[in-house]
Formats: structure tokens, C-alpha cells, sequence
């Protein structure tokens, strides 16, 4: 069963990587007892939810409020850091743990939170100037380290709490405040970028379904590393109806190409094919040689096919790829630190340890 | 047997120099832990370039180490050396203006060919023009005698054999000044254990060397140092940049948490995070970042998660991580930054030291954000202000910054270890429990709901239940910690973080003074790695009869309570400083006192004797007197 955009509704342990690793994303996180059942409720802040009305960021609150119980995790185990924008105010509505961090740098500041709370859930909330410009060599590098988290791009292709400036995912040619005559800055592709930093975990949803968005949080919620999601959203007031075409049903069936893992990749009546140096059309399904179908398969080890997929997208939205890109198993940053620590551990570290340790291996004493 | 002339010193001050591929930091440490196993008194002094290895033979290149060694106490590496090792023209050239006349140089002449003397401007040999005469030379072949040692070692080619040259040095300096070499072949044992050729190479040449020494007759005396009388304990020798890092663990261990360490390698930084990364076993976790502003980030992240979180850099990095740190103000979490200063703007002097960073640890950062500030003293106080630092910031939820400086991180001295268990108790204490009441009655926590006694406000960590709250750089409203941008709540909230910070001072010891008699009329305060210098200082003029007082800043922000009235009680108040006068800017605006800068800049530690002057001078001006001739 497939959610509207394609999305397996459980994450599947189908990829043939399962068992490889056996820990999931929340593994050593506390567990709520099987009497207890949390709600969306439960994780809903008393503070006064400020966006702009018809933002897109409410939808994705609702979708994760409404996601989070289903982890059945403690609610004081799981904390949300966010860097600055429009969407980095998401902690102050959870009733969770929360850090409203500094511009760009919430992946920085959460690796040191994850490495050290193997008991924590932790989560990053980003958009694309905060990832993807001023905190992008942040972003890089937990994905390069896999690090425990799950990263939420919230991607509007532009700035809105400064009111309206491009970002490093606006299109060429985008007439904003600060480029009035078109913007020249080429955009990055935040799919490309995270499979290029090596990240294990690549996926895009869409703010308006959530039963999709909902599908991709629980796969990435379930990977033990690094999860990159980009959630298209829309800024009603700055960039309004730039995902549009994908939300009219007639239109989102011929442009979103479903990745469901195990399936033929297509839209509509496209699919998508390989041709001999790897590279990667969209063709008529009855005009496809059937043994050149890209057959997706998240799970492959080399990131190569699922760089290929996300390629291709267009400026025009007019192929666009979404569901899970990338899920592989690779040790994480965070597991790996912790167990070189308790590797070298003997026991608890007592007062005459540290006395050893101070006194080194040269010493010589003085009588009284 | 020897049957030499042994003569007896009182001090010493010899400096190696070479390329900086010789190996003269390792002759150097290897001497100095000798010398302190020996029980002389002891302070060391680096000095070498940024270049990993500068073109080989150039006044660039060349690499010293300098030991001060007595059988007194010690407060300096020493202005000048008496003895002076160069192991080629350029390490000659780029020392001999540091030589008083008479010292001792020690002279590696298979070094001085002619390609080597043009590459450092010397056309004829200065070791045949006569140029050295107000010298003790001592020529020695110490690289092809050094050689013909190994002779026996037909596997080891010659360029191998050269290498061992300097511990042909080393032999013949133990033996000039009657060191025991067991500790160094223990060394040598150790660090060659898989390479049994290189080992018995190195140790050959040690022992040639030593034993050239005996037998030569260009030496005809060999010396004594006598252990120094230092207070009863065990000891041993350190740098500043070690005693930091055992600093941080003895104080997390003391606090009860786990210590985490983010940093980005940086001069002269970098061997905090080395250390802290060879110390697993104690649980110690280190991170080497993608970046400085990562390092602080990952830092302040443990610290949100409830752990001790610490970050090392030097100038440029504390300049990267000034947002963080406006960040942590803001939190109120712990946080620990360490800046090893060096000579700056930029990249300025990545080598040398520096104690510039005082007003950008004090004000670099945006909006009121006010941060203690601390600074060793010496390189064992810097484990003493790792622990001040640590319980500062546990004890106010804060950031700290520690202010040492290239000087002190690798320069070393002799530490009577302390008892881990009489280090000051830290225990840190979360929040578990709901502190405050809802409109309903129902508990709620209030994350910014302070400490009477230390405005410190609770450390609530993720997974504990009930307090699960939300902190953010955005103003909080009072209590709450709720977004708030009512105008009176951020003067309030602004007001209260300076006064948490000032308030530190009422658990910091009171500035002390050293005034021997009771009625000096000038005093000299420091703060920071200056303060050997300056005490040298103060004894030389003291032995010559004047009258100073001497008193030395640990902590930067806030000031000891009794600054001030210290300050007042003095008819001048003179503050040497490597920098352009950035305390005496802070004492003269805090506390209306016309203080005087001594400023230096040179990338090199005061010299005593050139502060000695001043002391005087600043003392003659005062009381008009005759200076009475010293007695002693």
C-alpha cells in the first residue's frame, strides 16, 4: 500500500540492507510503557503558533504532531534544534526539548547533543537559506559523518523571514527584493547536494500531503544515521504557489515521478530509462525497451543511481522525483565515538585515576 | 673516571637551536626532563616557526628551545642564554644577538660550509674571522663524529646516521652539566621499541656524545647544578597546553560529567585536542570539527545534553565562535572556550605569543553578552584555571573563556601534582522537579527561573520528565523563558545577565598583593602569562633596593571585588602587557586610576631585566631618592 505521492505506507525493512544493521534510528531511546499511548496533543506547546496565514510550515507542524506518537518514544527523549528562518521556530511549538538555535548551524550543535545522548530522538529543523547557504558546510558535514539525525529541510526557494530575498534554491532568472532584474545565482538541487555529501538517508516530500510526509518521517525516523528530508513548502506571501503544478492532481500524476522501492520510476504515462552510458530519459512507457526501466532501489550501495534520479529534476517542476532517494546502513559518527569510548574504558573513573593520570609517567619527589 | 673539573652554578640558561628538522624541540624536552628529574627548578621556552619545515639552512627555518634551570626557584626561561647550541650558521646568526659577551656557544662545524654560510649571508666563516672572540667557542664535528660513532650500523645509511646527530648533542650537554641520561634512553626505548637499529643508533649516539665529552679536552670543566629547595611533594614537569587538558578532565571528573570537547585544529591549540583525544579511557569525548563555529556549536550541544561542554582555539577561532558564545549567553548553559593566544591581527604570528585577545574574549560579540573571562599565570596554574573555569561555568550556567597564550601552552615547569580528591567540589546538580505553579495550580517548570544566591538558572537536561522546555537565542521573557519583546523584560533580562556575571566576584579570592615592606609606593600588576617575567622583574629591583609591589589578574571578568581600592593605595600602577595596553584600558575606565602601559608586541615573552628598568625607573620618579646600592 502506497500513500497518494507513492510512499510505502511502512517504511520497509524490504530493502535487502535490513539485518545488516539491526539498530533503528531510535534504538537506546527510551520507550513508552505498552499502556501508554501519547497524542498529537501531547505534543503540542502552549505557545501561540506565529506563521503567516496559509503558510506551509502548519501543515508540516500538524503532520509531526501528529507523526510523533507513533514513535512511541518518551516525549522528554526526543528534542528538536532548529538554526533561524521562518521554519526554525518549529521547536517553540512542540511540547518537547527544544534549542532555537543559531543561523545554520542546528546540525553543528545537535551532532554535539547526539554524540553525547545516545538516549535522545533528535531532530533538525532547517530551511534553504539555513541549510543550505549560511549553515551549508554544517550540513555536509553530519551527513559526511552520518551522524543520528533526522535533518527537515523546509524548502520554499526563498527567504522569508528577511522578507522576500532569493535563496541558494531560488531559480535562475527569480525576481525578488534583492534581485530585481532576475536572479544570476544558479540554484542548488538539496537532493544532489546531500548524495554528494555522502549522506545515507535522502528523501523529498511535499508539505501538502501528509500522508506522504507522514510515510517519509517514519522511514527516516527508522534510519539509523543521518536522514536529509527536503519538505517542499509554500510561502504564501514571498514565493506563493511555486510548487502549485504539483499539488492539481491531473498535474502532480504526469510531473511526480513516485520512488517506491522495488518499482519502475515514471509519471503518468512516462517512465524512466537507462541508456547505455548510465545516463538517465523519460520516455513513453509504450515506447520504453522494457529491460531499460530504472527499477528504484534505495537501498543500492552506490549512491550513483540515486544521483542519476535526482537529476532529474527541472527548473519547471516538470519531472520531479519524490519519496526516498537513498536508505543505506553505514556506522554512524555518533555509535562509532561512543564505542571508542567504551572501548578504552576499564570501569568507573575513580579520584586515584585521575591522581595517575595528572602524575603522568616522569615524576620525582621532593622530601619535606 | 673523569678527572675533570666539576664547578658549581647556581643557574643556567641554555638554549638549543638548529633547523627545524633537527630534532631541537625533542633535544630540548629531552634535556629539560633530565634536568627536572635532577630536582633543579626549571622553565622552558620554545621558538619556532609556522613553516612545518622552512627551506632547509635559512634564518627562517631555524628552530630554539631554551631551559632555565637552577637550584633556585624559577620564574622565567631566562633573558639571555649562557650557552648557546647552534647547529648550523643560520641557527648561529639568528641567536648571537640574544648572547651576552662571554657565554658558551657550542658550534656543529660540519655545518659550516660555504653553501650554507651564503645561504645566511656570510661570506667568510664567522667561526675563522675572529667575529667570535667575546665568545667561549667550542667548535665540535658533531655531525660527522656523531657519524663515526655509528660506524658498526652498516644497515643505516648516512643521511640516517646524521639524523642521530642531535642526541650526540644531548649526550654531550648531559654531560656538561652532569644530567642522567637513563630517563632519555628509557624515552628512546619506548619510541623506537619497533625499530631496533634506529633505537641502538640513537642510543650510541647519546652515550658518544656524553662520552666525547669526558675525554675531549676542549671541555675542561663540567658543571653542577644543585637541586633546587622546592616545597615536599611529588612533581612533575608541564606544559601548558597538557596541564589545561588534565585541568578540564580532573574538573569534569570533580563535576560529575561527561566531558566533551569540539575544536578545529589551530596553533597553538591543537595539542589540547591531541591530548583530550588520547584520553578515552576517562571518558573523555573529542570532536574534530568541520569548522571553529562547529566546534563551539558541538561543544554547546553536549552542554544542552547535559555534559561539560569545552572548545579549544586560538585568536581567529574565538573570532568565529563569537556568535555561539552570544548564543550560550543567551541559554545560560556551561560552556568552556579555551583561546590559546598568539600574535595577531589575522593570521598573524601563529607561533609566537601574544596577549591581544583580552577586549575581543571581554566584548566580541554583538548585543550586551557579557562571559567570564580567566587567564593562567604560569604553565601548571593553567590546571588550576581549567578547574576555576569549569566550576565557574557550572556554578553561573555560563560561558567562560580561559585566556592563556602560546607562551605558557608550550612552555613548561615543574607541578607538585595535586590530590585529586582536595580539588574544589563541583558536583553539579539538574533540575528534576517542576519549580513553579500555572495559573491552575497545576507544576509547570520555569527554565528561567533563577538562583537567588547565583542568578544561575536550572540545568534541566533532555530526558528528564515534566521540564521539557524550549531555549532559543530570541530575548525570553523573565521566569518563563517564553519568546518575549516587551520592551522592560529585555532591559530586566539584560540587567540580570550582567549582574550573574558580576556577581562571580563574590566567590573569586581578592586580588593579593606582594609588598615585602609594607610601604611601596609603585606597583606593578599583570595578568596572564606575564606574570614570571614580571616577577623576575620585581626581584631584581628589589634586590637593588627598590621598592615595588606586585599583584597579578586570574581572573579578567569580573575583577576581583578589592581591585579597585588595590589600585588606589599606590602612587603609580604600572601594567606591562603584550599587547597595546588593554587592561590599562579596562582599569582606567572600571576604576578611574591613571594606571600606566609597558606594552610589548614582539611575539616573545617581557624580557625581566628590560621590565626591571622601568620597575626602577617608575620608583625613582616617585621618591625622588638616591636608589640605595643593593647589599647583597
Amino acid at each position: 500500500m502506497t500513500t497518494e505521492l507513492g510512499m510505502p505506507l511502512r517504511s520497509p525493512d524490504a530493502h535487502g540492507t535490513a539485518g545488516i544493521n539491526s539498530l533503528t534510528g531510535t534504538a537506546g531511546v527510551p520507550r513508552l510503557g505498552d499502556d501508554v499511548t501519547l497524542t498529537k496533543r501531547d505534543f503540542t506547546s502552549d505557545q501561540e503558533v506565529r506563521w503567516c496565514p496559509g503558510c506551509g510550515d502548519y501543515v508540516i507542524l500538524a503532520a509531526v504532531q501528529g507523526f510523533l506518537p507513533e514513535l512511541g518514544l518518551k516525549r522528554e527523549n526526543i528534542v528538536f534544534v532548529s538554526g533561524i528562518g521562518c521554519s526554525s521556530r518549529f521547536p517553540y511549538y512542540l511540547d518537547t526539548y527544544g534549542m532555537h538555535s543559531i543561523h545554520g548551524r542546528a546540525p553543528a550543535i545537535a551532532t554535539g547533543l547526539a554524540s553525547t545522548r545516545p538516549d535522545l530522538s533528535v531532530w533538525v529543523i532547517t530551511g534553504d537559506g539555513d541549510a543550505l547557504s549560511i549553515g551549508g558546510n554544517h550540513l555536509i558535514h553530519a551527513l559526511r559523518r552520518n551522524v543520528n539525525l533526522k535533518i527537515l529541510l523546509f524548502n520554499n526557494e526563498i527567504y522569508g523571514l528577511t522578507k522576500g530575498q532569493y535563496s541558494p534554491t531560488s531559480h535562475v532568472g527569480q525576481v525578488t527584493k534583492s534581485s530585481p532584474l532576475g536572479s544570476v545565482d544558479r540554484p542548488f538541487n538539496p537532493v544532489s547536494l546531500a548524495l554528494g555529501a555522502e549522506a545515507t538517508f535522502v528523501a523529498r516530500t511535499m508539505d501538502s500531503d501528509r500522508q506522504h510526509l507522514t510515510g517519509v518521517l517514519r522511514a527516516a525516523a527508522e534510519h539509523r544515521g543521518s536522514a536529509l528530508v527536503e519538505i517542499y513548502q509554500n510561502c504564501p506571501i514571498f514565493n506563493d504557489g511555486v510548487f502549485d503544478v504539483l499539488k492539481d492532481r491531473t498535474e502532480a500524476a504526469a510531473r511526480i515521478l513516485h520512488l517506491v522501492d522495488g518499482e519502475q520510476v515514471g509519471a503518468g504515462e512516462n517512465v524512466v530509462v537507462r541508456d547505455d552510458r548510465g545516463l538517465l530519459s523519460f520516455v513513453p512507457r509504450a515506447e520504453a525497451d522494457p529491460t531499460r526501466i530504472v527499477v528504484h532501489d534505495p537501498g543500492a550501495d552506490d549512491p550513483s543511481a540515486a544521483f542519476a534520479l535526482s537529476r532529474l529534476d527541472s527548473p519547471d517542476l516538470g519531472h520531479v522525483p519524490m519519496g526516498v532517494f537513498r536508505d543505506v546502513q553505514r556506522p554512524t559518527y555518533d555509535d562509532g565515538l561512543r564505542e571508542q569510548i567504551a572501548a578504552s574504558r576499564t570501569g568507573t573513573v575513580t579520584d586515584a585515576d585521575i591522581d595517575a593520570l595528572l602524575a603522568g609517567r616522569d615524576t620525582w619527589t621532593v622530601g619535606a | 673516571m673523569s678527572t675533570k673539573l666539576v664547578q658549581q652554578l647556581d643557574r643556567v640558561v641554555i638554549r638549543f637551536a638548529g633547523d627545524s628538522g633537527d630534532g631541537m624541540q625533542l633535544t630540548g624536552d629531552r634535556f629539560t626532563s633530565e634536568t627536572a628529574l635532577l630536582g633543579n627548578d626549571l622553565s622552558t621556552l620554545p621558538n619556532f616557526p609556522a613553516e612545518i619545515r622552512a627551506p632547509q639552512g635559512t634564518l627562517p627555518g631555524v628552530s630554539s628551545f631554551q631551559l632555565h634551570f637552577a637550584d633556585h626557584s624559577v620564574l622565567t626561561p631566562g633573558d639571555a642564554p649562557d650557552v648557546l647550541v647552534a647547529m648550523n650558521p643560520a641557527a648561529l646568526k639568528a641567536n648571537l644577538s640574544d648572547l651576552p659577551r662571554g657565554a658558551t656557544i657550542i658550534v656543529n662545524t660540519d655545518e659550516f660550509s660555504k653553501r650554507n654560510l651564503s645561504k645566511v649571508g656570510y661570506t667568510i666563516s664567522p667561526l675563522d674571522d675572529g667575529s667570535l672572540e667575546s665568545w667561549h667557542v667550542h667548535p665540535v664535528a658533531l655531525t660527522s663524529i656523531a657519524v663515526e660513532s655509528l660506524a658498526a650500523f652498516t644497515e643505516l645509511s648516512r643521511k640516517e646516521k646524521e639524523r642521530a646527530k642531535n642526541m650526540f648533542a644531548l649526550g654531550l650537554l648531559s654531560w656538561l652539566y652532569t644530567r642522567p641520561t637513563d630517563g632519555t634512553e628509557a624515552f628512546l626505548k619506548s619510541k623506537f621499541a619497533d625499530k631496533p637499529d634506529i633505537l641502538e643508533a640513537n642510543l650510541t649516539a647519546l652515550r658518544a656524545g656524553f662520552n666525547y665529552g669526558e675525554t675531549t679536552e676542549d671541555f675542561s670543566v663540567s658543571y653542577e647544578v644543585a637541586p633546587a629547595t622546592m616545597d615536599a611533594g611529588t612533581y612533575r614537569n608541564v606544559t601548558g597546553n597538557v596541564a589545561l587538558s588534565l585541568g578540564l578532565v580532573a574538573a569534569a571528573h570533580r563535576a560529575g560529567l561527561p566531558l566533551f570537547l569540539g575544536s578545529y585544529p589551530i596553533t597553538p591549540a591543537s595539542d589540547i585536542l591531541h591530548t583530550l583525544a588520547g584520553l578515552k579511557r576517562y571518558g573523555v569525548a573529542t570532536m574534530q570539527a568541520e569548522d571553529e563555529i562547529a566546534g563551539v556549536g558541538a561543544a554547546l550541544g553536549a552542554s544542552f545534553g547535559g555534559a561539560l561542554g569545552v572548545t579549544t582555539t586560538s585568536g581567529p577561532g574565538l573570532a568565529l565562535k563569537a556568535e555561539t558564545i552570544g548564543l550560550a549567553v543567551s541559554l545560560e548553559l556551561p560552556l568552556v572556550v579555551c583561546d590559546i593566544q598568539r600574535g595577531g591581527p589575522s593570521t598573524g604570528l601563529p607561533t609566537k605569543t601574544e596577549q591581544a585577545d583580552l577586549l575581543q574574549a571581554l566584548f566580541g560579540r554583538n548585543g550586551e553578552s557579557p562571559v567570564a573571562v580567566v587567564a593562567p599565570s604560569t604553565p601548571s596554574d593553567c590546571f588550576d584555571i581549567a578547574v576555576e573555569a569549569v566550576r565557574i561555568a557550572t556554578t553561573y550556567r555560563t560561558p567562560v573563556i580561559v585566556l592563556s597564550d602560546g607562551y605558557l601552552a608550550n612552555g613548561s615547569e615543574p607541578w607538585k601534582l595535586p590530590k585529586t580528591s582536595e580539588l574544589p567540589d563541583i558536583t553539579v546538580e539538574f533540575a528534576t522537579e517542576p519549580n513553579g505553579v500555572d495559573a491552575k495550580g497545576a507544576p509547570v517548570f520555569h527554565p528561567y527561573l533563577r538562583d537567588p544566591d547565583t542568578l544561575a538558572r536550572p540545568w534541566a537536561i533532555p530526558g528528564t520528565p515534566g521540564l521539557e522546555h524550549r531555549v532559543g537565542g530570541i530575548e525570553k521573557a523573565d521566569i518563563t523563558g517564553n519568546i518575549s519583546y516587551d520592551p522592560d523584560n529585555h532591559d530586566h533580562m539584560t540587567r540580570l545577565r550582567q549582574a550573574k556575571i558580576d556577581g562571580i566576584a563574590d566567590t573569586i579570592a581578592p586580588l593579593s598583593v606582594d609588598d615585602p615592606t609594607g610601604d611601596a609606593e609603585v606597583l606593578v600588576l599583570g595578568w596572564g602569562s606575564t606574570y614570571g617575567p614580571i616577577a623576575a622583574a620585581v626581584r631584581v629591583a628589589r634586590a637593588s633596593g627598590v621598592k615595588v609591589a606586585q599583584a597579578h589578574l586570574r581572573h579578567l571578568n569580573p575583577f576581583p571585588a578589592n581591585t579597585g581600592e588595590v589600585l588606589r593605595a599606590y602612587e603609580r600602577v604600572i601594567v606591562p602587557e603584550m599587547n597595546l595596553g588593554q587592561l590599562a584600558m579596562l582599569l582606567r575606565a572600571k576604576y578611574l586610576v591613571d594606571v600606566e602601559s609597558h606594552t610589548s608586541v614582539r611575539g616573545l615573552p617581557f624580557q625581566s631585566g628590560e621590565l626591571a628598568d622601568v620597575i626602577t625607573a617608575a620608583v625613582t620618579s616617585v621618591s625622588n631618592e638616591p636608589l640605595k646600592e643593593s647589599a647583597t
